[in-house]
């Protein structure tokens, strides 16, 4: 069980690195704390992979160091590290039972056998596996010897971390809602600092206290779900997360006004601070963006309405440019003529693709 | 042209892997074949592929009977979750070799590889080799070359899985668009109830190698004929309760008496499931008509806009798909609601005995 810190941390594959781009991982500092639960977000080539292995020892890093509470673990070996991990693929043993698969890695460490079996059986209950213990590991399904190495993460009770790599790729929709939530009051009833990397937005919103989304080598935003949700603070953490993700235009800002082509949509703050040669964009989630009969709104033009089952999504065009847009109860829209309404509590602008604060109307800096 | 299954079964020793299927695919139509692993998915398509024979039962191709006849002799393409191109050729010759194998003349073949490559915006990939372009740009290589054969039948087996999130969610929102400027068969396997309902056109449930049920997307996830096929179209999972209806009452397996309204008044006495789906029940009454369910929180899943609520009602689990954030501490009580009108009913055989169909739409 242990505090990790992340000090000046970067990677770069090729030998010399000299620019920003050499690095496959930029400088990367933070603090993860004992006992939370982490999600490193992002698309493949994002380096959360690499960061994932300069923390469990397979990848030294090209810079910076690796601190478990206040020991420096930057070059040792991962079996040194006092860590488990969990694959994206079944790491199990064929020829064993699942008990015996279970069981490897505290009998490695000469845990006594008592302790071993009641923690083995303890893991079983949690993942629903009691009832194949006796069996050979080798002819279950791809989702049984998932849940089997699941199991063979979380068997030791006195890890410093456990890392996950994408744990639930095999596994079907239905089970990964139990084992999702499974993993969840694990991390609870165990105390134990988690680690969990993902492309997945859903697994990793669900999961962690915390999500670091990355994005080209570098995190872009830390913060809860609700703040990645809420207050991008990068348009790409805005596309990344949400399906479908933030709406993203370009826009012009005159005081407290943003114009896309014609049309002015009145902002809640004034940004005065942005300068001539910047890309100014306006961001405003789906879900904040509802459909309405023409007329009262912003005039667009629908495309298509997607019926997702517990939800309908509006594909519109406004002055030429696509965007997604919430359909609300009880609406309908005749023809291909409609109008939006944007919460202008949600409605956000970017710069470069950073968020901007903006200041408050009457003059308060915010 | 069109595709009929019929009786179509399939043993391996003893083992069922399709069991007797009937199905009737259009030209021009979308298929989804819903299902988790080992639903059969696979093993129907290589069905229709004529990879493997049928047991029993026929497989027609526009009234011809073609069961038995071997995969060369038939017009068919299959794109895999893996990506599959042949690395040493670029994206246009990957696009182009099954018409080079055909003999396809070189100015038709432009065309075709052109066009193919447009509606998949690889153009500006054409000169690279797979294996430098990312996964979605592979997979949309593998979709490339299996509609430039034109061939009557076009096999999708999960084409998005070894996806990212991301470009899983841009392709699926090309993929209807593509598919509608062909004039083909489509069939596409999926683990995912959202896929299907995103991807729309009709959609075969899959259960232990049998289709459960098969009609208009949207009709089967709103009307499902049984409890499996409700199930296997639900995600998050559904939300299932007992109930025993006795005159215009009911008791719930979770303890407490209800009024037997909507779906409830509609059914003959006896034992029943009732089946609700995450995002009917709610935490606040909403109608005043709601059954109240006494639950506990178990974990509380928060997205950034919504929040699965796992719950703990007597011995059963459910799910509550709510907006916004609602951070419920572990253990905690709360009431769940769920209006009768949402509700399946499905009777000891798991059959649908009532629904309200009116009230279904949302």
């Amino acid at each position: 069980m242990a505090r990790i810190t992340l000090d000046h941390l970067a990677h770069a594959y090729k030998p010399d690195p000299r620019t920003a781009d050499d690095y496959a991982l930029k400088e990367i500092n933070h603090v993860w704390s004992q006992g939370g639960a982490y999600a490193l977000l992002g698309p493949s080539g994002c380096g959360k992979t690499t960061l994932l292995n300069i923390i469990s020892g397979l990848v030294r890093p090209t810079r910076g160091r690796v601190l478990f509470d206040d020991l420096d673990v930057t070059d040792l070996a991962t079996e040194s590290r006092n860590i488990a991990q969990v694959f994206q693929f079944p790491v199990v043993y064929d020829t064993m039972t699942v008990r015996e698969n279970l069981a490897f890695p505290l009998k490695n460490r000469h845990v006594p056998r008592e302790k071993t079996a009641q923690r083995v059986e303890e893991i079983a209950r949690l993942l629903d596996l009691t009832r194949v213990l006796g069996r050979k590991a080798s002819n279950l399904t791809a989702d049984m010897k998932q849940k089997i190495s699941l199991g063979r993460g979380l068997v030791r009770p006195d890890v410093a971390a456990i890392l996950f790599d994408e744990p639930l790729t095999v596994i079907d929709p239905h089970l990964k809602w139990q084992l999702r939530s499974t993993l969840k009051e694990i991390h609870r009833a165990l105390d134990i600092t988690m680690i969990y990397v993902t492309h997945d937005q859903t697994e990793a919103l669900t999961f962690a206290d915390k999500v670091v989304v990355m994005h080209d080598g570098a995190v872009v935003q830390t913060g809860t779900p609700d703040e990645l949700f809420e207050r991008p603070a990068h348009t790409f953490v805005g596309h990344f997360i949400g399906s479908p993700g933030m709406n993203i235009l370009p826009c012009r800002i005159e005081g407290a006004t943003a114009f896309i082509g014609n049309e002015a949509i009145p902002l809640q703050r004034s940004y005065r601070t942005l300068s001539a040669g910047e890309k100014v964009e306006l961001g405003i989630r789906p879900e904040f963006a509802r459909l309405q009969p023409k007329g009262s709104g912003l005039p667009v033009h629908v495309r298509r309405i997607d019926d997702i089952g517990r939800a309908r999504i509006a594909r519109v065009e406004m002055a030429g440019r696509p965007l997604a847009a919430s359909v609300p109860d009880g609406i309908s829209i005749e023809g291909s003529e409609a109008a939006l309404a944007l919460d202008p509590r949600h409605v956000h602008i970017y710069a470069n693709g950073h968020l901007v604060a903006g200041e408050a109307l009457g003059g308060n800096k915010a | 042209m069109s595709l009929v299954l019929e009786g179509v079964s399939k043993k391996v020793g003893a083992a069922v892997h399709i069991d007797d299927v009937n199905l009737t695919l259009e030209r021009g139509s979308l298929n989804v074949l819903l299902g988790a692993t080992l639903a059969g998915k696979t093993s129907l398509m290589r069905l229709m592929a004529g990879l493997d024979a049928p047991t029993s039962g026929r497989v027609l191709v526009e009234g011809q009977d073609v069961t038995g006849w071997p995969v060369q002799r038939r017009s068919v393409a299959m794109v895999y979750q893996q990506f599959i191109n042949y690395p040493s050729l670029d994206v246009y010759e990957n696009i182009a070799s099954p018409l080079r194998v055909a003999r396809v003349p070189a100015q038709e073949i432009e065309t075709r590889v052109r066009d193919a490559a447009k509606l998949l915006k690889l153009e500006p990939y054409l000169d690279r080799k797979p294996l430098n372009l990312s996964g979605g740009q592979q997979q949309r290589t593998a979709i490339a070359r299996a509609l430039v054969k034109r061939a009557d039948l076009v096999l999708l087996d999960e084409p998005l899985a070894n996806l990212d999130y991301k470009l899983r969610e841009e392709l699926r929102e090309e993929l209807p668009r593509i598919f509608a400027a062909s004039g083909a068969i489509f069939v596409y396997a999926t683990t995912e109830p959202t896929e299907a309902l995103l991807l729309g056109g009709n959609t075969a449930t899959l259960f232990q190698g049998r289709v459960t049920q098969f009609g208009p997307t949207p009709q089967v996830y709103r009307h499902p004929f049984d409890l499996t096929t409700a199930r296997v179209f639900s995600d998050p999972p559904l939300n299932t309760l007992q109930v025993r209806k006795a005159g215009n009452s009911g008791t719930l397996s979770t303890g407490g008496q209800i009024r037997a309204t909507g779906p409830l008044a509609a059914v003959p006495d006896g034992e029943y499931t009732v089946g609700f789906r995450a995002h009917h029940l709610t935490l606040e009454p909403t109608s005043g008509e709601e059954i109240a369910i006494p639950a506990v929180v178990s974990v509380a899943e928060i997205t950034g806009s919504e929040s699965y609520i796992h719950l703990d009602a007597s011995d059963h689990r459910l799910v509550a798909l709510v907006p916004g954030v609602r951070r419920l501490e572990p253990k905690s009580a709360v009431t769940a609601y769920i209006d009768p009108r949402h509700l399946f009913l499905f009777d000891a055989a798991g059959r649908l005995a009532a629904a309200d169909p009116a009230q279904q739409a949302a």
